[in-house]
């Protein structure tokens, strides 16, 4: 075996052995869902061959002149090349060129950036339809600081016909499950999608902006306070897919995961189902004349708190830095009512407004608050939250 | 009487030295030191932006959080760019400007050595202001840090505590000095070339400083009056950018950028300035296609401007916009791919040897082709839904502005350091240098592409497990990267105090052509003070 031969099969079983030891680590897009998704993925391929092919070609000339254009090889250096033919005309062939394959690029994009960002407007339900352009049901995608609330209009709209969250989504609480398989990737209620259903994706925030990104469903959308995007696609194949917030939003952006679950259609109607179920014994719950205890307000409000608050004021109560206090022995939490029913109903700078919250979670919230940790002050009555509104 | 008055009245004849002491630097008029100044104030920036790039890196290096809180981290992220963009890439491009052009075009300083003086010394109260705004949410009352990234996008910036008016007012500020250097380079130029020096046989470096300093006259004032209406927005109820008043979050984001991509080439040209000088230097060749150079040149920053809103592609444009924004930024690839097609037409049949600034030299060409690349992938509107925001995008502009910026930069200051100190630096810690930063940048950022693809955010403090391996990687190259900045102080330090160096020659490239390489090296602290004489090929007539 000759020296070049060996040097040629240690390159070869170098790189045999570091793909497959990088195969699991995504070198690519994962394999999308979407049919959208699809067509962006070959799109995404085409121009990565382009552009290698090109950096090849142009590599190689580089080496090329590297390696043989130079003093020590004895090359005289050619003072007029650049007024050869090549010379004078080159600034009208490169271009020339290079235009070309701009062009090329940009018109196999095209199709797919025409049919992408004309979402339809029609529901297929709707008489006159147009039925190749027309969604089956919408998905309402809402940022916050920091986590994503789902609506499903279409869905809810028989229970008080204003929209409602389904699903709330929050991030994983604890800091040490970094081992964890999908440690920053998980969610206490997925979002459960049908396949084979044309969605209307409908992508909005409350705060600031955020972007909602699954790499399978092949697209990411920012979510703006007072703009409502659309985008659109039939997922294709059923599957968890895993994703998160993509525009920074602020202390807790590396925790907003999104996690979508697609599932056949009569399984989907089934969940829908139960969701509303769940939503009906809520609304029954907060109808009664019950009057709530402490013990099951601050049993109540510890989940609440959990999820929703311990974020930023952590599950201790001691806060982090300046932005966000801690409620430990805080003035807010042991003084007057009042004053922290309306700092949690309206917000208060970094602080967001819980307005969206049942009566029964804030005052709920409120009391755990008042009283974890060692505070010590009055229980909140759901009707004193009604009051305050 | 009469007499004795003239013999005490100032002697116009003799050379003034250099003021002694702090006043020569503080009062100073003289571009040359004030180059000097802005080169330094432009290393110990380097150095703050490659600290806080440091922390990033350790901070991503295993996912979880293990050194710092995700607002601290938001804050350096956001302080590592206006360090790296406004307090080193920006003041060492006008460090370059500032010695170089008096010399190149035979003057004997700049038009304007006053307001030179105050563009400079508004710099470093800026970084004061810029340091404030680190470091104010640590003392009590601070309020919160800022946490939006460089971008500033409201409605974010607008929760920001008091931090976010220091960054409006150094914002301000940078612009005010940025502004007044460029007027003075455009005067300059137009108005104190050498008898027989046109604009057609002006030396490249010259014509690139000329288009990038009509660009940041274009576009600096647009960011001052978007930082403006985010400060009227923050203090004084005014909802330019809230959506609840009626204004629009966007709105910004196009102002931003409409400064903020054009910006991309502020950084770019005055580097395609330095390699046009450094490669036919080294090639011993004249350069491949003058004009269509600055043709390419001025066609760049033309396109640049209106192409603008292709960092915003998922914000929802329509859809003629983003197909127009989508075309115009794929044209760009027309001037920068003639621009280094004409780097590799000046290399071929030439003549080369590979001293420090031509080994930058190639390696930028090479690598600015990946990233410009790169670029092109991004500018396809519906690949653009996966890969904007994520680690893919910050892959990219780190092969764009690292290369095409900083490295270019570095070539400059290989390339002229001889002229400036009258010290020939060794070749072999310039190449060590070299071979140490080129692979610990590769590391670095080459594998953060595939980061990107796999779904990695950008901006984001902790990852999941998945990201692990390639993060790892990125973060041990950047520490490799980063230390290797230590070889290039020591080089210049080494250099300025003339220990372990040999003694520079007037040309001290022999391949090397232009004015500035007919003066003594080190340059007097004078030159050209009466006008030489220019041949048509831009030569010095003897």
């Amino acid at each position: 075996m000759s020296l070049t031969a060996k040097l040629f099969s240690v390159i070869l079983a170098t790189l045999t052995m570091t793909t497959t030891a990088f195969a699991e680590y995504g070198l690519n897009f994962p394999t999308p869902a979407t049919d959208i998704g699809q067509e962006i993925y070959d799109v995404h391929m085409f121009t990565m061959w382009v552009a290698t092919i090109l950096l090849v070609i142009i590599f190689a000339v580089i080496f090329y002149s590297i390696l043989v254009h130079r003093k020590s090889k004895g090359f005289e250096a050619d003072q007029n090349f650049h007024k050869t033919w090549f010379g004078n005309w080159s600034w009208v062939l490169v271009p020339v060129m290079v235009l070309g394959v701009d062009f090329y690029i940009a018109g196999e994009a095209q199709g797919v950036l025409d049919k992408f960002w004309n979402a339809p407007k029609q529901s297929c339900t709707r008489e006159g339809a147009d039925k190749d352009h027309c969604f089956d049901m919408n998905v309402k995608v809402i940022g916050h600081q920091w986590w994503w609330e789902y609506e499903f209009p279409e869905h809810g709209v028989n229970f008080n016909g204003k929209f409602y969250p389904v699903k709330v989504e929050s991030r994983a609480l604890d800091a040490d499950k970094t081992s964890k398989e999908n440690y920053l990737r998980d969610v206490d209620n997925r979002l459960v999608l049908p396949t084979d259903t044309t969605i209307r994706y409908l992508n909005t925030s409350v705060d600031v902006l955020h972007a909602w990104w699954v790499p399978e469903l092949g697209f990411k959308r920012d979510a703006i306070p007072g703009y409502i995007m659309e985008t659109w696609a039939t997922i294709e194949k059923e599957g968890v897919f895993r994703g998160q917030c993509a525009e920074l939003c602020g202390t807790w952006h590396a925790k907003m995961p999104i996690v979508v679950e697609a599932v056949s259609k009569a399984e989907f109607n089934k969940w829908i189902a139960a969701e509303k179920a769940k939503l009906l014994a809520k609304l029954k719950e907060a109808n009664s004349a019950k009057d709530w205890t402490k013990d099951e307000l601050m049993a109540k409000g510890e989940k609440v708190y959990n999820t929703m608050c311990a974020g930023c004021h952590q599950v201790n109560g001691l806060g982090l830095g300046a932005a966000f206090p801690a409620l430990k022995d805080s003035p807010v939490a042991t003084g007057p009512a009042a004053g922290h029913i309306d700092i949690v109903l309206n917000g208060k700078k970094t602080m967001p407004a819980w307005k969206q919250l049942s009566d029964i979670d804030l005052a709920a919230v409120i009391t755990y608050e008042r009283n974890a940790w060692g505070n010590n002050a009055s229980v909140v009555k759901p009707a004193e939250v009604k009051a305050a509104r | 009487m009469t007499t004795a008055t003239m013999n005490t009245t100032h002697d116009h004849d003799h050379d003034h030295g250099p003021q002694k002491g702090w006043r020569r630097w503080l009062y100073s008029t003289n571009h040359k030191d004030i180059g000097t100044m802005y080169l330094i104030f432009a290393l110990i920036m380097l150095f703050l932006g490659g600290a806080s790039a440091m922390a990033i890196r350790a901070e991503l290096m295993y996912p979880g959080l293990q050194l710092l809180e995700p607002d601290l981290y938001n804050n350096i992220v956001t302080n590592h760019a206006l360090v790296m963009i406004f307090g080193a890439v920006m003041p060492a491009a006008a460090g370059l400007a500032n010695w170089m052009i008096p010399l190149m075009i035979g003057a004997p300083d700049m038009a304007l050595p006053r307001m030179n003086n105050l563009s400079f010394w508004i710099l470093p109260a800026a970084a004061l202001m810029l340091i404030l705004s680190f470091v104010v949410p640590f003392f009590p009352g601070g309020g919160s840090q800022i946490n939006t990234g460089w971008t500033l996008y409201p409605p974010l910036s607008i929760k920001v505590g008091m931090s976010m008016d220091f960054l409006i007012f150094t914002v301000h500020l940078l612009g005010i000095s940025s502004v007044l250097a460029s007027i003075n380079i455009i005067v300059t130029i137009f108005n104190m070339r050498a008898p027989g020096m046109t604009l057609w046989n002006m030396p490249i470096f010259v014509w690139t400083w000329l288009v990038t300093a009509f660009l940041l006259i274009l576009i600096v004032p647009v960011l001052a009056g978007g930082v403006t209406m985010l400060l009227f927005d923050r203090h004084f109820g005014t909802s330019f950018f809230d959506a609840a008043g009626g204004g629009d979050p966007v709105l910004f984001q196009h102002l931003f950028w409409f400064f903020g991509h054009p910006e991309v080439y502020v950084l770019l040209l005055p580097s395609i300035g330095v390699l046009s000088q450094v490669i036919p230097a080294f090639s011993r060749k004249p350069l491949f296609g003058y004009k269509s150079m600055i043709g390419a040149m001025i066609l760049l920053a033309s396109i640049g401007m209106v192409v603008w809103a292709h960092h915003q592609y998922t914000i929802g444009m329509s859809s003629a916009a983003v197909n127009y924004f989508m075309i115009g930024t794929i044209l760009i690839s027309i001037p920068v791919g003639l621009m280094k097609f004409n780097f590799i037409a000046t290399m071929w049949r030439g003549s080369m040897t590979f001293e420090a600034p031509m080994l930058f030299a190639i390696s930028i060409v090479i690598m600015f082709v990946f990233g410009g690349l790169t670029g092109v992938m991004l500018a396809i509107v519906p690949a653009d839904m996966q890969y904007h925001d994520s680690m893919f995008v910050v892959a990219h502009f780190h092969y764009v502005l690292l290369p095409g910026a900083v490295m270019a930069l570095f070539a400059g200051v290989l390339y002229w350091l001889p002229k400036w100190t009258g010290n020939m630096y060794s070749q072999k810690l310039a190449g060590w240098f070299f071979w140490t930063s080129l692979i610990g940048f590769n590391g670095t950022f080459f594998v953060q592409h595939f980061l990107g693809l796999a779904g990695m955010p950008r901006r984001i403090v902790d990852y999941s497990i998945q990201f692990a391996e390639f993060n790892y990687i990125s973060s041990i190259s950047a520490f490799i990267y980063g230390l290797s900045h230590l070889i290039f102080l020591y080089l210049i330090i080494q250099t300025i105090r003339g220990k372990g160096t040999t003694k520079a020659e007037d040309r001290s490239w022999d391949g090397a052509r232009g004015l500035e390489w007919e003066v003594a090296s080190p340059a007097p602290f004078h030159t050209w003070e009466s006008a030489p004489k220019i041949d048509k090929e831009g030569q010095l007539v003897k």
